[in-house]
């Protein structure tokens, strides 16, 4: 039985099912409420969800129970008096010591928590960086919306923000670099692509056996980085379109990658009306459509940066992707072949499995 | 003291529809709102002490903001704009 955490402009949804006999709504929360985002942390069963209330503003919330209640989280705000204030909850993430779970938001910033999502505070040293008045946000915000743990090294922490790049700390967040050698803004002109932070990282996935080893998504672009985000070399070749949102890797094969490509630029939905989800096994060398069952003709879907996720790992890897459709599909063999897990759910801002 | 009237999650944070607040101005008395029930901290004031972009305060009937002067027997009512609904 698989659990999909479904965020979408109106609302969480509880899916509960397996790929091959289908998937039931089993909750609905925050009705009618844009959620951002929602996962759930196996180390204490919670669900954390983010929830962007147009009129109140976004807050995080905390349960064990979907159907039951939930709790606000503490701290998720940005100083007071400031001259800014938090626009929107992108993701959340556990971090690798116990209780930690990292979120990053708009704009373009990280919270941190170390008592399993109840109480956050604000990650300071990004936030006061100097180099934050340069800093642009893409077409969805200043959005930090990546966040990568090194497994075993819990001050080892890779982010990536639109469009602002990537930001690497060894010392558990104390001070940050940039990690963007290679990256190239082909919306810039030539001479600025060098020297720009404004580099727009749609998404950024570690492969967890090869830390070292890191994929981006990019507005243009799929990259790889094979020493821990400092450099990195594009692989988007022989993908019908580079661009897109969101990345997923197969935690048992670090050489693994799928991306699910949108028509470039300003289209953004899925080429020629042909939903396929793209495969490299081979650190992107070349890829393969894996589209067996998904919608083949006249399908203009777009699938948003958190709306792609797995479950397990290798020849038991699943995979879970929604659209703004309102469409949701489940692969239980690593893509080769798919189904649909829930068709008129409203738009899906995110997919995360538990 | 002015009465405060609250709707839909904000009277259920409150613990009340109605709450007497003192304040010269909405700005001071949303912050005293807040002062004195927590539960509402951010969900009407962002965290620059701004009033929340689709949330409307009406005093006595009439739209106000944040340096509209609040008298003693004055009502504030704050309402959620039709402006933040999303089809």
């Amino acid at each position: 039985m698989t659990e999909l955490l479904v965020g979408t402009k109106k609302g969480l949804f509880v899916l509960e099912g397996s790929p091959g006999d289908g998937f039931e709504v089993t909750a609905r929360a925050f009705a009618g409420e844009p959620v951002e985002y929602a996962m759930r942390d196996p180390r204490t069963n919670r669900i954390l969800a983010g929830v962007i209330s147009p009129f109140y503003g976004p807050k995080l919330f905390v349960t064990e129970d979907p159907n039951g209640e939930w709790e606000q989280a503490k701290g998720v705000a940005l100083p007071e008096g400031g001259d800014e204030a938090l626009e929107r909850i992108w993701v959340i993430v556990p971090g690798e010591a116990d209780g930690v779970l990292y979120a990053g938001g708009d704009p373009g910033v990280l919270f941190k928590t170390t008592d399993g999502g109840l109480t956050w505070e604000l990650v300071r040293s990004l936030f006061e960086h100097p180099t934050r008045p340069d800093w642009t946000p893409g077409g969805g915000g200043l959005c930090l919306h990546s966040i990568a743990p090194w497994p075993g090294e819990p001050d080892k922490l890779a982010l990536a923000l639109s469009a602002v790049g990537v930001w690497l700390t060894d010392d558990g967040g104390e001070t940050w670099r940039h990690g963007n050698k290679g990256l190239g803004a082909r919306y810039l002109p030539e001479e600025k692509q060098e020297e720009t932070l404004a580099l727009c990282v749609h998404d950024l996935q570690r492969a967890p056996k090869r830390p070292e080893r890191l994929f981006i998504q990019f507005h243009g672009g799929v990259y790889r980085s094979d020493d821990a985000g400092e450099t990195w070399t594009a692989v988007g070749e022989g993908l019908p379109s580079d661009f897109g949102f969101p990345l997923v890797v197969d935690p048992a094969d670090p050489d693994s990658a799928y991306v699910i490509p949108l028509k470039a630029d300003m289209d953004r939905v899925t080429p020629e009306g042909h939903v396929r989800v793209y495969e490299t096994r081979d650190a992107g060398e070349t890829w393969a459509p894996r589209g067996d069952g998904l919608p083949a003709e006249h399908a203009y879907l777009t699938v948003l940066r958190e709306a792609f996720d797995r479950r397990g790992e290798g020849e038991a890897l699943e995979l879970y992707f929604g659209a703004t459709s309102g469409d949701v599909f489940a692969s239980p063999d690593a893509g080769a072949t798919w189904s649909s897990a829930a068709t008129h759910l409203p738009p899906v801002y995110s997919v995360r499995t538990a | 003291m002015a009465l405060v009237r609250l709707r839909g999650p904000l009277k259920a944070l409150a613990g009340g529809a109605e709450l007497p607040v003192e304040g010269a101005t909405v700005a001071e008395l949303l912050r005293a709102l807040e002062g004195a029930q927590p539960a509402l901290q951010g969900w009407i004031l962002d965290e620059r002490g701004r009033i929340r972009r689709h949330i409307n305060v009406f005093v006595n009937g009439e739209k106000g903001g944040e340096d509209t002067a609040i008298g003693s027997d004055d009502r504030v009512d704050v309402l959620p704009a039709i402006s933040g609904g999303a089809a």
